[in-house]
Protein backbone atom coordinates (compact mmCIF):
# COMPACT_ATOMS: atom_id res chain seq x y z
CA UNK A 1 0.00 0.00 0.00
CA UNK A 2 1.35 3.42 -0.76
CA UNK A 3 0.41 6.33 1.44
CA UNK A 4 -1.04 9.37 -0.33
CA UNK A 5 -1.98 11.66 2.55
CA UNK A 6 -1.62 12.24 6.28
CA UNK A 7 -4.19 13.85 8.59
CA UNK A 8 -3.48 14.90 12.16
CA UNK A 9 -5.82 16.15 14.90
CA UNK A 10 -4.78 17.76 18.16
CA UNK A 11 -6.36 19.83 20.91
CA UNK A 12 -5.15 20.84 24.39
CA UNK A 13 -1.37 20.46 24.45
CA UNK A 14 -1.38 19.98 20.69
CA UNK A 15 1.19 22.58 19.72
CA UNK A 16 3.85 20.90 21.82
CA UNK A 17 2.93 17.44 20.55
CA UNK A 18 3.00 18.61 16.93
CA UNK A 19 6.41 20.15 17.59
CA UNK A 20 7.71 16.64 18.14
CA UNK A 21 6.28 15.28 14.89
CA UNK A 22 6.13 17.90 12.13
CA UNK A 23 9.71 19.25 12.26
CA UNK A 24 10.96 15.66 11.93
CA UNK A 25 9.33 15.14 8.55
CA UNK A 26 12.11 15.21 5.95
CA UNK A 27 12.28 17.48 2.93
CA UNK A 28 10.72 15.66 0.00
CA UNK A 29 8.11 13.96 2.19
CA UNK A 30 5.92 12.61 -0.59
CA UNK A 31 2.42 13.32 0.77
CA UNK A 32 0.38 16.32 1.88
CA UNK A 33 -0.18 16.65 5.64
CA UNK A 34 -3.43 18.21 6.85
CA UNK A 35 -3.72 19.34 10.43
CA UNK A 36 -6.64 20.42 12.62
CA UNK A 37 -5.80 22.00 15.94
CA UNK A 38 -8.60 23.34 18.12
CA UNK A 39 -7.96 27.05 18.40
CA UNK A 40 -10.16 29.94 19.53
CA UNK A 41 -12.19 31.29 16.59
CA UNK A 42 -11.04 34.89 16.71
CA UNK A 43 -7.32 34.42 16.94
CA UNK A 44 -5.12 34.93 13.96
CA UNK A 45 -3.53 31.72 12.90
CA UNK A 46 -0.20 31.85 14.70
CA UNK A 47 0.34 28.13 14.08
CA UNK A 48 1.41 28.62 10.49
CA UNK A 49 4.13 31.07 11.38
CA UNK A 50 5.28 28.98 14.34
CA UNK A 51 5.63 25.77 12.36
CA UNK A 52 6.96 27.40 9.21
CA UNK A 53 10.03 28.31 11.25
CA UNK A 54 10.43 24.80 12.64
CA UNK A 55 9.66 22.59 9.66
CA UNK A 56 11.53 21.53 6.55
CA UNK A 57 8.26 21.20 4.65
CA UNK A 58 6.23 24.13 3.40
CA UNK A 59 3.63 25.16 5.98
CA UNK A 60 0.49 27.14 5.10
CA UNK A 61 -3.07 27.84 6.07
CA UNK A 62 -5.47 25.75 3.98
CA UNK A 63 -7.46 27.68 1.37
CA UNK A 64 -10.82 26.85 -0.12
CA UNK A 65 -10.64 24.55 -3.21
CA UNK A 66 -6.87 24.56 -3.00
CA UNK A 67 -5.07 21.77 -4.88
CA UNK A 68 -3.11 19.47 -2.55
CA UNK A 69 0.64 19.45 -3.04
CA UNK A 70 2.82 16.66 -1.60
CA UNK A 71 5.33 17.79 1.00
CA UNK A 72 3.10 20.61 2.22
CA UNK A 73 1.59 20.97 5.69
CA UNK A 74 -1.87 22.55 5.71
CA UNK A 75 -3.41 23.97 8.88
CA UNK A 76 -7.18 24.49 9.15
CA UNK A 77 -8.00 28.20 9.53
CA UNK A 78 -9.68 29.31 12.77
CA UNK A 79 -13.49 29.15 12.69
CA UNK A 80 -13.72 27.02 9.53
CA UNK A 81 -13.96 23.28 9.02
CA UNK A 82 -11.30 21.79 6.77
CA UNK A 83 -12.50 19.10 4.38
CA UNK A 84 -10.85 17.00 1.71
CA UNK A 85 -12.97 17.78 -1.33
CA UNK A 86 -11.49 15.20 -3.69
CA UNK A 87 -8.30 13.20 -3.53
CA UNK A 88 -6.61 16.24 -5.02
CA UNK A 89 -8.09 19.27 -3.30
CA UNK A 90 -9.28 20.86 -0.07
CA UNK A 91 -12.41 22.76 0.88
CA UNK A 92 -13.49 24.93 3.80
CA UNK A 93 -16.94 25.23 5.32
CA UNK A 94 -18.61 27.32 7.98
CA UNK A 95 -21.08 24.60 8.90
CA UNK A 96 -22.08 24.40 12.53
CA UNK A 97 -19.55 23.21 15.08
CA UNK A 98 -18.96 19.48 15.45
CA UNK A 99 -18.05 18.31 18.97
CA UNK A 100 -18.28 22.02 19.90
CA UNK A 101 -15.37 22.67 17.57
CA UNK A 102 -14.79 24.44 14.29
CA UNK A 103 -12.50 23.28 12.85
CA UNK A 104 -13.39 19.73 13.89
CA UNK A 105 -11.06 16.78 13.57
CA UNK A 106 -13.93 14.41 12.70
CA UNK A 107 -14.86 16.50 9.65
CA UNK A 108 -11.31 16.40 8.27
CA UNK A 109 -10.82 12.70 9.02
CA UNK A 110 -14.16 11.54 7.62
CA UNK A 111 -13.79 13.46 4.37
CA UNK A 112 -10.14 12.38 4.05
CA UNK A 113 -11.11 8.74 4.61
CA UNK A 114 -13.71 9.11 1.90
CA UNK A 115 -11.26 10.61 -0.57
CA UNK A 116 -8.13 8.55 0.13
CA UNK A 117 -9.48 5.23 1.43
CA UNK A 118 -6.65 2.92 2.44
CA UNK A 119 -3.96 5.32 1.25
CA UNK A 120 -4.47 7.54 4.31
CA UNK A 121 -2.69 7.70 7.66
CA UNK A 122 -4.48 9.48 10.53
CA UNK A 123 -3.06 10.59 13.85
CA UNK A 124 -4.93 11.60 17.02
CA UNK A 125 -2.89 13.50 19.60
CA UNK A 126 -3.43 15.02 23.03
CA UNK A 127 -6.73 16.72 23.89
CA UNK A 128 -9.47 17.20 26.45
CA UNK A 129 -12.50 16.21 24.37
CA UNK A 130 -13.66 13.39 22.09
CA UNK A 131 -13.20 14.98 18.69
CA UNK A 132 -11.40 12.70 16.24
CA UNK A 133 -12.79 9.43 17.60
CA UNK A 134 -15.54 9.04 15.02
CA UNK A 135 -13.23 10.27 12.30
CA UNK A 136 -10.52 7.79 13.21
CA UNK A 137 -13.05 4.97 13.06
CA UNK A 138 -14.02 6.12 9.58
CA UNK A 139 -10.34 6.04 8.58
CA UNK A 140 -9.99 2.45 9.88
CA UNK A 141 -13.20 1.35 8.18
CA UNK A 142 -11.90 2.69 4.87
CA UNK A 143 -8.73 0.64 5.36
CA UNK A 144 -6.44 3.51 6.34
CA UNK A 145 -3.75 3.45 9.02
CA UNK A 146 -4.59 4.87 12.45
CA UNK A 147 -2.11 6.12 15.04
CA UNK A 148 -2.95 7.43 18.50
CA UNK A 149 -0.65 9.12 20.95
CA UNK A 150 -0.22 6.95 24.05
CA UNK A 151 -2.65 8.63 26.49
CA UNK A 152 -0.13 8.10 29.30
CA UNK A 153 2.34 10.35 27.48
CA UNK A 154 -0.24 12.93 26.37
CA UNK A 155 -0.63 16.25 28.13
CA UNK A 156 -4.36 15.48 28.27
CA UNK A 157 -5.32 11.86 27.67
CA UNK A 158 -9.07 12.20 27.04
CA UNK A 159 -8.95 12.58 23.27
CA UNK A 160 -6.49 9.74 22.55
CA UNK A 161 -8.43 7.49 24.95
CA UNK A 162 -11.68 8.21 23.14
CA UNK A 163 -9.99 7.53 19.80
CA UNK A 164 -8.62 4.19 20.99
CA UNK A 165 -12.01 3.19 22.36
CA UNK A 166 -13.73 4.06 19.06
CA UNK A 167 -11.04 2.50 16.91
CA UNK A 168 -9.39 -0.48 18.66
CA UNK A 169 -7.36 -1.27 15.53
CA UNK A 170 -5.41 1.98 15.97
CA UNK A 171 -1.77 1.70 16.99
CA UNK A 172 -0.86 3.41 20.25
CA UNK A 173 2.56 5.08 20.18
CA UNK A 174 4.81 7.68 21.73
CA UNK A 175 5.24 10.88 19.72
CA UNK A 176 8.68 10.08 18.30
CA UNK A 177 7.46 6.65 17.18
CA UNK A 178 4.56 8.25 15.30
CA UNK A 179 6.95 10.41 13.26
CA UNK A 180 9.05 7.36 12.38
CA UNK A 181 5.98 5.31 11.51
CA UNK A 182 4.77 7.97 9.08
CA UNK A 183 8.14 8.11 7.36
CA UNK A 184 8.37 4.34 7.17
CA UNK A 185 5.07 4.20 5.30
CA UNK A 186 6.21 6.51 2.56
CA UNK A 187 7.09 5.09 -0.82
CA UNK A 188 10.76 5.59 -1.59
CA UNK B 1 -10.44 3.84 -6.59
CA UNK B 2 -13.61 3.75 -8.69
CA UNK B 3 -16.66 5.79 -7.89
CA UNK B 4 -18.40 4.38 -4.82
CA UNK B 5 -22.05 3.36 -4.93
CA UNK B 6 -22.81 6.10 -2.45
CA UNK B 7 -21.24 8.73 -4.70
CA UNK B 8 -23.29 7.46 -7.63
CA UNK B 9 -26.44 7.61 -5.51
CA UNK B 10 -25.65 11.17 -4.44
CA UNK B 11 -25.18 12.27 -8.04
CA UNK B 12 -28.48 10.64 -8.99
CA UNK B 13 -30.28 12.29 -6.09
CA UNK B 14 -28.95 15.73 -7.04
CA UNK B 15 -29.95 15.11 -10.66
CA UNK B 16 -33.43 14.08 -9.54
CA UNK B 17 -33.86 17.15 -7.33
CA UNK B 18 -32.79 19.37 -10.21
CA UNK B 19 -34.97 17.71 -12.83
CA UNK B 20 -38.11 17.53 -10.72
CA UNK B 21 -37.85 20.59 -8.47
CA UNK B 22 -35.34 22.79 -10.35
CA UNK B 23 -33.10 23.26 -7.33
CA UNK B 24 -29.59 22.81 -8.62
CA UNK B 25 -27.05 21.47 -6.14
CA UNK B 26 -25.00 19.66 -8.76
CA UNK B 27 -22.13 22.10 -8.51
CA UNK B 28 -22.08 22.46 -4.77
CA UNK B 29 -18.80 21.44 -3.13
CA UNK B 30 -19.20 17.70 -2.93
CA UNK B 31 -17.56 16.80 0.39
CA UNK B 32 -19.83 19.15 2.29
CA UNK B 33 -23.03 18.22 0.50
CA UNK B 34 -22.25 14.54 1.02
CA UNK B 35 -21.88 15.06 4.77
CA UNK B 36 -25.20 16.86 4.88
CA UNK B 37 -27.01 14.24 2.81
CA UNK B 38 -25.64 11.42 4.95
CA UNK B 39 -26.76 13.28 8.07
CA UNK B 40 -30.25 13.66 6.61
CA UNK B 41 -30.33 9.98 5.67
CA UNK B 42 -29.33 8.92 9.19
CA UNK B 43 -31.71 11.32 10.87
CA UNK B 44 -34.66 10.32 8.71
CA UNK B 45 -33.89 6.62 8.99
CA UNK B 46 -33.38 5.72 5.33
CA UNK B 47 -31.18 2.73 4.56
CA UNK B 48 -29.65 4.33 1.51
CA UNK B 49 -29.47 7.56 -0.46
CA UNK B 50 -31.45 5.81 -3.23
CA UNK B 51 -34.29 5.18 -0.82
CA UNK B 52 -34.17 8.82 0.18
CA UNK B 53 -34.21 9.84 -3.48
CA UNK B 54 -37.37 7.86 -4.06
CA UNK B 55 -39.02 9.53 -1.07
CA UNK B 56 -37.96 13.01 -2.18
CA UNK B 57 -39.40 12.45 -5.66
CA UNK B 58 -42.71 10.96 -4.55
CA UNK B 59 -43.43 13.03 -1.46
CA UNK B 60 -43.31 16.79 -2.01
CA UNK B 61 -43.36 17.53 1.70
CA UNK B 62 -39.82 16.18 2.06
CA UNK B 63 -38.23 18.75 -0.23
CA UNK B 64 -38.46 21.73 2.17
CA UNK B 65 -36.78 19.66 4.86
CA UNK B 66 -34.09 18.57 2.44
CA UNK B 67 -33.50 22.21 1.49
CA UNK B 68 -32.99 23.01 5.16
CA UNK B 69 -30.33 20.31 5.36
CA UNK B 70 -28.59 21.44 2.18
CA UNK B 71 -28.68 25.19 2.58
CA UNK B 72 -29.24 26.57 6.02
CA UNK B 73 -26.27 28.23 7.61
CA UNK B 74 -26.14 29.27 11.20
CA UNK B 75 -24.37 32.61 11.14
CA UNK B 76 -23.76 35.47 13.54
CA UNK B 77 -24.63 39.13 13.42
CA UNK B 78 -21.50 41.15 12.69
CA UNK B 79 -19.55 37.94 12.16
CA UNK B 80 -15.89 38.98 11.69
CA UNK B 81 -16.33 42.45 13.24
CA UNK B 82 -13.33 43.80 11.32
CA UNK B 83 -15.23 43.26 8.04
CA UNK B 84 -18.07 45.48 9.21
CA UNK B 85 -15.61 47.99 10.58
CA UNK B 86 -13.97 48.20 7.16
CA UNK B 87 -17.37 48.69 5.51
CA UNK B 88 -18.14 51.44 8.00
CA UNK B 89 -14.83 53.24 7.76
CA UNK B 90 -13.77 52.68 4.17
CA UNK B 91 -16.83 51.83 2.05
CA UNK B 92 -19.49 54.05 3.67
CA UNK B 93 -17.67 57.31 2.79
CA UNK B 94 -17.99 56.35 -0.89
CA UNK B 95 -21.61 55.24 -0.51
CA UNK B 96 -22.50 58.60 1.06
CA UNK B 97 -21.85 60.30 -2.26
CA UNK B 98 -24.85 58.54 -3.87
CA UNK B 99 -28.39 59.95 -3.50
CA UNK B 100 -29.86 56.45 -3.49
CA UNK B 101 -28.33 53.07 -2.77
CA UNK B 102 -29.02 49.44 -3.57
CA UNK B 103 -27.52 46.69 -1.42
CA UNK B 104 -27.80 42.96 -2.13
CA UNK B 105 -27.31 40.33 0.56
CA UNK B 106 -26.97 37.21 -1.58
CA UNK B 107 -27.70 33.93 0.19
CA UNK B 108 -29.13 35.72 3.22
CA UNK B 109 -30.14 32.55 5.09
CA UNK B 110 -31.72 33.56 8.42
CA UNK B 111 -30.82 37.20 7.94
CA UNK B 112 -27.96 37.79 10.38
CA UNK B 113 -25.85 39.55 7.74
CA UNK B 114 -28.85 41.56 6.48
CA UNK B 115 -29.69 42.93 9.93
CA UNK B 116 -26.03 43.67 10.60
CA UNK B 117 -25.89 45.79 7.45
CA UNK B 118 -29.28 47.40 8.11
CA UNK B 119 -28.11 48.44 11.58
CA UNK B 120 -24.82 49.71 10.22
CA UNK B 121 -26.60 51.73 7.51
CA UNK B 122 -29.06 53.12 10.09
CA UNK B 123 -26.20 54.14 12.37
CA UNK B 124 -24.44 55.83 9.49
CA UNK B 125 -27.57 57.71 8.44
CA UNK B 126 -27.86 55.89 5.10
CA UNK B 127 -30.96 53.79 5.83
CA UNK B 128 -33.45 56.25 4.33
CA UNK B 129 -31.82 56.23 0.95
CA UNK B 130 -31.11 52.48 0.76
CA UNK B 131 -33.07 49.56 -0.59
CA UNK B 132 -31.85 46.16 0.55
CA UNK B 133 -32.38 43.02 -1.46
CA UNK B 134 -32.16 39.85 0.62
CA UNK B 135 -32.22 36.68 -1.42
CA UNK B 136 -32.04 32.97 -0.78
CA UNK B 137 -33.28 29.79 -2.45
CA UNK B 138 -34.76 28.41 0.75
CA UNK B 139 -38.28 29.75 1.45
CA UNK B 140 -38.05 28.80 5.13
CA UNK B 141 -34.82 30.74 5.50
CA UNK B 142 -36.39 33.78 3.80
CA UNK B 143 -39.32 33.58 6.20
CA UNK B 144 -36.94 33.50 9.15
CA UNK B 145 -34.97 36.43 7.74
CA UNK B 146 -38.19 38.37 7.31
CA UNK B 147 -39.18 37.68 10.92
CA UNK B 148 -35.82 38.82 12.33
CA UNK B 149 -36.14 36.82 15.54
CA UNK B 150 -33.09 35.24 17.15
CA UNK B 151 -32.61 33.23 20.34
CA UNK B 152 -31.71 35.51 23.20
CA UNK B 153 -28.75 33.35 24.15
CA UNK B 154 -27.01 34.37 20.91
CA UNK B 155 -27.41 38.08 21.58
CA UNK B 156 -24.43 38.34 23.88
CA UNK B 157 -22.15 37.27 21.02
CA UNK B 158 -23.95 39.53 18.53
CA UNK B 159 -23.61 42.46 20.96
CA UNK B 160 -19.90 41.90 21.42
CA UNK B 161 -19.41 41.61 17.64
CA UNK B 162 -21.39 44.81 17.08
CA UNK B 163 -19.26 46.67 19.62
CA UNK B 164 -16.02 45.37 18.09
CA UNK B 165 -17.21 46.42 14.63
CA UNK B 166 -17.32 50.05 15.77
CA UNK B 167 -21.10 50.19 16.22
CA UNK B 168 -22.53 53.41 17.58
CA UNK B 169 -24.75 52.93 20.58
CA UNK B 170 -25.92 49.54 21.71
CA UNK B 171 -27.30 46.62 19.75
CA UNK B 172 -30.19 46.61 22.23
CA UNK B 173 -31.41 49.84 20.62
CA UNK B 174 -32.50 47.66 17.71
CA UNK B 175 -34.40 44.76 19.28
CA UNK B 176 -36.98 43.95 21.92
CA UNK B 177 -36.41 41.01 24.22
CA UNK B 178 -39.44 38.78 24.38
CA UNK B 179 -39.03 35.80 26.72
CA UNK B 180 -36.12 33.88 25.27
CA UNK B 181 -36.09 35.67 21.93
CA UNK B 182 -34.82 38.95 20.55
CA UNK B 183 -37.19 40.51 18.02
CA UNK B 184 -35.43 42.98 15.75
CA UNK B 185 -37.18 46.24 14.90
CA UNK B 186 -39.47 46.27 11.89
CA UNK B 187 -37.95 49.59 10.84
CA UNK B 188 -34.74 47.71 9.96
CA UNK B 189 -36.48 45.75 7.22
CA UNK B 190 -38.96 48.38 6.05
CA UNK B 191 -36.85 49.00 2.98
CA UNK B 192 -35.87 45.39 2.35
CA UNK B 193 -37.13 43.28 -0.52
CA UNK B 194 -37.00 39.58 0.35
CA UNK B 195 -36.82 37.44 -2.72
CA UNK B 196 -36.34 33.92 -3.94
CA UNK B 197 -33.22 33.96 -6.09
CA UNK B 198 -30.75 31.27 -7.06
CA UNK B 199 -27.14 32.19 -7.66
CA UNK B 200 -26.90 28.96 -9.66
CA UNK B 201 -29.72 29.40 -12.14
CA UNK B 202 -31.07 32.97 -11.95
CA UNK B 203 -29.87 36.11 -13.69
CA UNK B 204 -28.14 39.25 -12.47
CA UNK B 205 -29.74 41.94 -10.28
CA UNK B 206 -29.15 45.42 -11.65
CA UNK B 207 -26.96 48.28 -10.53
CA UNK B 208 -26.08 47.35 -6.96
CA UNK B 209 -23.77 49.61 -4.96
CA UNK B 210 -22.82 46.90 -2.49
CA UNK B 211 -23.13 43.13 -2.62
CA UNK B 212 -22.37 41.23 0.56
CA UNK B 213 -22.14 37.47 0.13
CA UNK B 214 -20.12 35.87 2.89
CA UNK B 215 -19.37 32.17 3.26
CA UNK B 216 -21.62 31.20 0.39
CA UNK B 217 -19.02 30.74 -2.34
CA UNK B 218 -17.13 28.14 -0.27
CA UNK B 219 -20.09 25.81 -0.70
CA UNK B 220 -19.69 25.90 -4.48
CA UNK B 221 -17.22 24.15 -6.74
CA UNK B 222 -14.78 26.24 -8.78
CA UNK B 223 -16.99 26.23 -11.86
CA UNK B 224 -20.01 27.53 -9.98
CA UNK B 225 -17.92 30.02 -8.00
CA UNK B 226 -16.83 31.36 -11.32
CA UNK B 227 -20.39 31.79 -12.58
CA UNK B 228 -21.42 33.59 -9.41
CA UNK B 229 -18.46 35.96 -9.44
CA UNK B 230 -19.42 36.84 -13.03
CA UNK B 231 -23.01 37.39 -11.90
CA UNK B 232 -21.82 39.76 -9.17
CA UNK B 233 -19.72 41.63 -11.71
CA UNK B 234 -22.80 42.10 -13.91
CA UNK B 235 -24.98 43.10 -10.98
CA UNK B 236 -22.72 45.82 -9.59
CA UNK B 237 -22.76 49.43 -10.68
CA UNK B 238 -19.35 50.65 -11.85
CA UNK B 239 -17.37 51.41 -8.72
CA UNK B 240 -19.72 49.23 -6.62
CA UNK B 241 -18.40 47.08 -3.81
CA UNK B 242 -18.36 43.33 -3.22
CA UNK B 243 -17.67 41.75 0.17
CA UNK B 244 -17.04 38.01 0.50
CA UNK B 245 -16.02 35.71 3.36
CA UNK B 246 -12.64 36.03 5.01
CA UNK B 247 -11.46 32.69 3.56
CA UNK B 248 -12.94 33.22 0.12
CA UNK B 249 -11.13 34.67 -2.84
CA UNK B 250 -11.73 35.95 -6.35
CA UNK B 251 -8.20 35.02 -7.28
CA UNK B 252 -9.07 31.84 -9.15
CA UNK B 253 -12.02 33.26 -11.01
CA UNK B 254 -12.01 33.95 -14.73
CA UNK B 255 -13.86 37.16 -13.84
CA UNK B 256 -11.27 38.34 -11.33
CA UNK B 257 -10.23 41.19 -13.63
CA UNK B 258 -13.65 42.81 -13.24
CA UNK B 259 -12.64 43.70 -9.70
CA UNK B 260 -9.86 45.46 -7.87
CA UNK B 261 -8.95 44.77 -4.26
CA UNK B 262 -10.36 47.55 -2.08
CA UNK B 263 -9.72 46.32 1.46
CA UNK B 264 -7.53 43.33 0.85
CA UNK B 265 -7.47 41.80 4.32
CA UNK B 266 -11.27 42.00 4.63
CA UNK B 267 -11.97 40.62 1.16
CA UNK B 268 -13.75 43.75 0.01
CA UNK B 269 -13.46 44.32 -3.74
CA UNK B 270 -14.51 47.12 -6.04
CA UNK B 271 -16.01 46.79 -9.49
CA UNK B 272 -13.68 48.34 -12.03
CA UNK B 273 -15.22 51.12 -14.08
CA UNK B 274 -13.60 50.14 -17.34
Amino acid sequence: MSLRAVVIGASAGGVQALSQILPGLPAGFPAPVMVVVHIPPRKDNALVELFARKCRLEVKEAEDKEPLVPGTIYFAPPDYHLLVETAGSLALSSDETVNHSRPAIDVLFETAADAFGNALAAVVLTGANQDGARGLRAVCEAGGSAFVQDPATAEVGTMPEAALAACPAARMMALDEIGCALQAMMPR
Amino acid sequence: MGESIEDIEIQLLLDAVYRHYHYDFRHYARASIKRRLLQARTQWGYDSISEMQSAVLHDETILPRLLNFLTVQVSEMFRDPSYFQALREKVVPHLRTYPSLKVWVAGCSHGEELYSLAILFAEEGLAERTIFYATDINPNALKAAQAGVYPLDRIRLFTENHRLSGGHGSLSDHYTANYDRAVFDKSLRERTVFSDHSLVTDAAFGEMHLISCRNVLIYFDRELQDRVVGLFGESLARGGFLGIGSKESLRFSAHADLFSEFVREEKIYRRRSR
